[in-house]
């Protein structure tokens, strides 16, 4: 395969994928994540970017099969992630990896360093000799910047950016194909986010990962992503590569989410004419019509509670907004 | 280690010297370590730091809430010393004079009681106000908040409000009683982007709308540029930088702050390969090194730096000018951002 054959296949189709919970008392259910639709480039950072309810993690637990999705289907390498029997899903989970928010909450705090990396090598590559397993997880660990004298350490005596390190080890173990990566960074301390903001993208490139990279704000995917998936209630309401969606963002919550991330430089920070968006984000047991977002829109009019926006392109950018090009 | 504030004549607050020790495993621990602060009515001070800086602790010691730890040094309270004082000076003060705003707001109210009960309770104690005119004052301060329906919120528990609406409450509690001074830990920490602009645009306003002086402490240099006028960073235990805020955010003189500074990644303009980063582990004030508590991570540490711990001294600028208000802790004194 060619570059340009690696860079223009799809790693991973999700098309037209829905979650909804059960809640007692409410016949429709929660709708966490409704009718969304993208793909994922072999070798390509997608962010996925949205405020608390927005179906972000949903969305990431439905790609581990951790939630079941209502309807939709979900390909990797041509099969249908949500048919898959227990079988299968094994199987998958070779070229499937995730590295959670939380990185000591996400050891086993009885299992030491090694054990832990070496855990995915035991599973799928038995017939390896200990001398082989030790080998790997050494090399392993010694890309994500953890030394040999870790080995026998247990993940109470890290702190979060070292333990951040020995969950990528863990998930890089059987070289995946594909990182679910839910918010890896948030979590840490700032002079530790960007020596693991990097590493994940040396890695990514070091293994051709395909990449989905969650977020609650929009600062943390500038450098890690290549296109963006902003969600709001359970829908996506704009997709769009780097350069367009923060030079030319579509989807007023697109611009509202630029306008809210602080600016450090307290000049430019006090001389600004925004106003922050105003209201929270509805509860998703009761979305508004039409376009879910027109509660708290500046711009919304009639047509946006009758109406659901679909995704259409608007200049370089997908975005489901009735008034998208009045807001370029 | 003095860090005396712009246009100050009698502090509201004065902190001198003031070390917090907990008993470690294996020694004591000083979780801050040599701090001094002055405090006059209006000024705006932002604390940023890590985990393990102290800078809750240091917010804490302020409230006279250190349980288990030794407290030594000053604090004075309009010239009144609190270091060592009996809990019922403190109870004077805490809520009324010195009022705090935690970070998650779910934890600071109490599920079991009405907004209307927790708002007026501090008003109704601390200043002998009558029911009545303590629900008229509650209704007041949530107008001031923007909290609309206000008469109906009054009876209504935490967990039917949205978590935007549980922070202006507790900022609420914290303005109600005219305290001269207010603390805030990472107040928008636990809060969604677009809410967090909200309670910054609201902690701006209500800076315009009273003499209190505030306390924000956060991780996020992005938070501390949006509402504070001058900044303190605290690294290990110490402050080891502080200046106006303008200054602090173009001319930072600390290896550690310019280091936090570059991190950030800009949401326009160019973007470098690889972001600028600190290297090194987070200090362990459980194994601090003898010198400079920075200086292991340090592109621009040598031999003095391991030797003694350097004072937070005057910063005289390239010219040979002094800023008086603009003190490092720190030996270098070339230029910064050669570092890789």
């Amino acid at each position: 395969m060619t570059t340009t054959a690696l860079a223009t296949t799809t790693a991973l189709a999700v098309e037209h994928l829905c979650v909804r919970y059960a809640v007692a008392g409410f016949k429709q259910g929660l709708q966490a994540v409704d009718d969304v639709s993208f793909t994922v480039l072999r070798g390509e950072t997608l962010g996925v970017v949205g405020e608390s309810g927005s179906g972000k993690s949903t969305l990431a637990r439905a790609m581990l099969r951790l939630v079941p999705a209502t309807s939709g289907r979900m390909l990797i390498r041509g099969v249908d992630l949500l048919t898959l029997d227990k079988a299968g899903l094994r199987a998958m989970r070779e070229h499937l990896q995730i590295i959670f928010q939380d990185p000591l909450a996400s050891l086993d705090p009885r299992m030491s360093v090694a054990e832990i990396i070496a855990e995915p090598l035991r599973e799928f590559r038995p017939r390896l000799t200990r001398a082989e397993r030790r080998e790997r997880v050494l090399a392993i660990m010694a890309r994500v910047g953890l030394l040999p004298e870790h080995l026998q350490r247990y993940p109470h005596e890290f702190s979060g950016g070292q333990a951040q390190r020995i969950g990528i080890a863990r998930a890089l173990m059987l070289q995946p194909e594909f990182l679910v990566c839910d918010e890896p960074i948030s979590a840490l301390d700032a002079s530790i986010k960007s020596q693991i903001a990097n590493l994940l993208k040396d890695l990514q490139q070091e293994f051709q990962l395909s990449v989905i990279f969650i977020a609650h704000d929009l600062a943390s995917v500038r450098f890690s992503c290549d296109r963006i998936l902003v969600l709001y209630l359970g829908r996506v309401m704009e997709i769009a590569s780097r350069a367009s969606l923060f030079q030319l963002p579509r989807h007023p919550y697109t611009r509202a989410l630029l306008q809210a991330v602080p600016i450090a430089d307290p000049v430019r920070a006090r001389a600004r004419t925004t106003t922050p968006l105003s209201g929270e984000i509805p509860s998703p047991l009761s979305p508004p019509s039409g376009c879910v977002f027109r509660t708290r829109c500046p711009l919304a009019i009639a047509r946006c509670a009758a109406e659901v926006p679909g995704l259409r392109r608007v200049g370089d950018n997908e975005v489901a907004c009735h008034r998208a090009e009045e807001s370029g | 280690m003095r860090a005396t504030p712009p246009n100050s004549s009698t502090p509201l607050l004065s902190v001198r010297d003031l070390r917090i020790t907990y008993r470690g495993e294996s020694g004591p621990l000083h979780v801050v370590d040599g701090v001094d602060l002055d405090l006059a009515a209006g000024d705006s001070l932002g604390i940023v730091g890590e985990s393990g800086s102290g800078k809750t602790q240091l917010l804490l010691a302020l409230l006279g809430l250190n349980a288990g730890a030794r407290v030594a040094g000053s604090i004075r309270y309009r010239g009144d010393e609190l270091v060592a004082a009996p809990d019922r000076s403190w109870q004077r003060l805490r809520g009324a004079r010195i009022a705090m705003i935690f970070q998650d707001p779910m934890t600071a109210l109490n599920p079991y009681l009405t907004i209307g009960t927790q708002l007026t309770e501090g008003v109704r104690r601390h200043r002998g106000l009558s029911r009545a005119t303590a629900r008229q004052r509650a209704l007041e301060m949530l107008d001031a908040v923007h909290i609309t329906e206000a008469r109906r919120r009054l009876e209504q528990h935490p967990h039917e409000l949205s978590g935007g609406m549980r922070q202006r409450i507790v900022i609420a509690m914290a303005m109600i009683c005219e305290p001269d001074i207010i603390l805030a830990d990472e107040p928008t920490t636990a809060l969604d982007v677009t809410v967090q602009a909200q309670i910054l645009t609201l902690l701006r306003e209500l800076r315009t709308r009273t003499r209190a002086a505030l306390v924000l402490v956060s991780h996020d240099l992005g938070v501390i540029a949006e509402v504070a006028d001058r900044v303190a960073v605290m690294y290990a235990g110490r402050i080891v930088e502080q200046a106006d805020a303008p200054t602090l955010f173009t001319a930072a003189r600390h290896p550690y702050t310019e280091g936090l500074r570059r991190s950030i990644v800009p949401l326009e303009g160019a973007l470098p390969l690889r972001l600028p980063t600190i290297g090194g582990l987070p200090p362990n004030v459980a194994a601090l090194p003898p010198g400079c508590a920075f200086a292991p991570r340090c592109a621009y540490a040598w031999e003095r730096c391991t030797t003694a711990p350097p004072p937070l001294a005057v910063v005289s600028e390239p010219g040979g000018a002094i800023a008086p208000e603009h003190r490092k802790a720190c030996y270098y004194e070339g230029p910064l951002g050669l570092a890789p």
